[in-house]
């Protein structure tokens, strides 16, 4: 293939891929689900795994988007410096979201901000939303991500006080948790970015929970906070959609880096149980590998 | 056991509900949010559906077009708290006894169910073509300027559910007990991770 041609297979690919995503749960997901299902005993819970599994069942085999709200599409990528197409790639995914906003179908999801008018099309300023991360080699991943408003709506950020310590930070996910939480449609994934400022530590919120489900943070005090609030969160027993039981989480997720002496930046990003997140790795031969859902050719 | 209720719903179909019932729907279902409800409450606006008796769904679906109308493709519950400062007169401007939504609704709504005899029920959310295979049919759209997800798509529906009762007609509200059940447990657990994650020395 030429370059041109190139181009538009990466546009097709990406259509396809994100409108896969929203008809699919990743496989990380879908295993912690049929575990966590297994922990719930009776009454309200059962009535709604069961109606979980047979949404997602019934997604499959009608080749529909397993929840309406196919989010603001969010495009997070690790791009390698040499990968031949980076300048063409900004366009090309907005393309790539029109076509699938078509096939899949999509919601319509961009409302213009100030003209307040939906656009139709999930296309709008600065929306998809793109993450760059510029990083060595030829090739690109990128993570596909839809979130619902649901599980959006939580996201907070705050900057603590250094004597607040990292117990102030346990305290802002167990508050955010148990208010906004509880109606973002549990079992939830929580991430969880520390940091300098807000706008640090949201963005590496949302890295979190954009990791597998299991991973841990290579930081061994920071795995083992993971731990700790899975189980405190676990403790609370939100259960499914917060109609109590035995889980409230998938998981804890922490992404952090270095922080300013002064302060101690936090931000918490939730992701639904419907985390509707893909990751695909494509070379700049245009061979690629879904490393989120394995075994699917598009 | 689960009930049904049909549109028209009557005042007596809900009275022995609780909160923590499940129960289904058929008949008609009109999706109604967040600019739906500012247009009527804040904006004074007439309502171009008639919902006396009927059944609302905070939600905003996915629809196809199909000849010379629409297809239902996937269409979830969205979070009904939005709607709180809105709902009590809602309910009472409309005539609406089913409010179905996503998660809990706080006491403004439980105020407005008990005064005029409606309910609130969640659907399970993120179950969105499960809840589009139980709609038969959309009979009309009203309001489509505001979009898609906005606009008031008029479905009718066979044993829509599961529907779990939130807040009844006698002031319970299953999320509020659950969300004080859980701020309880809170305080004990949020001082025994503090108590490991003391870093900073």
């Amino acid at each position: 293939m030429n370059d041109e041609q190139n181009v538009l297979f990466l546009k097709d690919l990406m259509a396809r891929f994100t409108a896969y995503v929203g008809k699919h749960l990743p496989d990380d997901v879908l295993a912690k689900l049929k575990e966590l299902r297994t922990q719930e005993q009776g009454g309200l819970s059962t009535v709604v795994y069961d109606s979980m599994f047979e949404n997602l069942g019934l997604a499959d085999r009608l080749d529909r988007p397993c929840c309406q709200d196919t989010g603001v599409i969010q495009f997070f990528l690790r791009a390698g410096a040499a990968f031949p197409y980076l300048g063409e790639l900004r366009e090309n995914l907005r393309a790539a979201v029109a076509a699938a906003t078509i096939a899949a179908p999509l919601r319509h999801n961009a409302v213009e901000t100030f003209l307040e008018k939906n656009t139709g099309t999930n296309l709008g300023l600065r929306v998809p939303w793109i993450d760059w991360d510029i990083v060595a080699g030829d090739g690109l991943e990128i993570d596909v991500y839809m979130a619902g408003g649901g599980c959006t709506l939580p996201g907070a950020a705050k900057v603590l006080m250094p004597n607040a310590g990292y117990e102030g930070v346990v305290q802002f996910v167990f508050d955010v948790v148990t208010s906004y939480g509880v109606n973002a449609c549990p079992p939830l994934l929580v991430g969880v970015g520390i940091s300098t400022a807000v706008e640090t530590a949201a963005l590496l919120s949302k890295r979190a929970i954009l990791r597998p489900l299991g991973s841990r943070n290579p930081e061994p005090r920071a795995a083992e906070m993971e731990l700790l609030l899975e189980q405190g969160l676990n403790d609370l027993g939100l259960g499914p959609q917060g109609l109590s039981g035995n889980r409230t989480v998938m998981g804890v997720h922490i992404e952090n880096s270095a922080r300013h002496p002064s302060t101690i930046g936090v931000g918490i990003s939730t992701g639904c149980w419907a985390h509707r997140r893909g990751t695909i790795r494509i070379n700049a031969d245009m061979t690629h590998e879904i490393l989120s859902h394995r075994g699917v050719t598009l | 056991m689960n009930k049904v209720l049909t549109t028209p719903i009557k005042n007596e179909d809900l009275e022995d509900l609780r909160a923590g019932d499940v129960v289904y729907l058929d008949g008609t279902m009109v999706t109604c949010r967040d600019v739906g409800h500012r247009r009527l409450i804040e904006l004074g606006r007439e309502l171009p559906v008639d919902l006396r008796g009927m059944a609302i769904l905070h939600a905003g679906p996915i629809v196809v077009p199909d000849g010379a109308g629409w297809k239902m493709i996937s269409i979830g519950p969205t979070t009904s708290m939005r709607m709180e400062s809105m709902e009590r007169p809602f309910i009472g401007r409309t005539g609406v006894k089913l409010v179905i939504g996503k998660g809990g609704m706080g006491p403004e709504t439980v105020a407005g169910c008990r005064e005029h005899k409606a309910v609130h029920a969640v659907f399970p959310g993120g179950c969105a073509v499960l809840a589009a295979t139980e709609v038969e049919a959309i009979e009309r759209v009203e309001w489509l300027d505001l979009g898609m997800p906005e606009a008031l798509w008029v479905c009718r529906v066979k044993h829509f559910g599961p529907l779990i009762i939130s807040i009844d007609t006698q002031g319970n509200n299953l999320f509020e007990t659950n969300k004080a059940t859980f701020n309880a447990r809170k305080t004990a657990i949020v001082e025994r991770i503090s108590q490991q994650v003391r870093f900073i020395k």
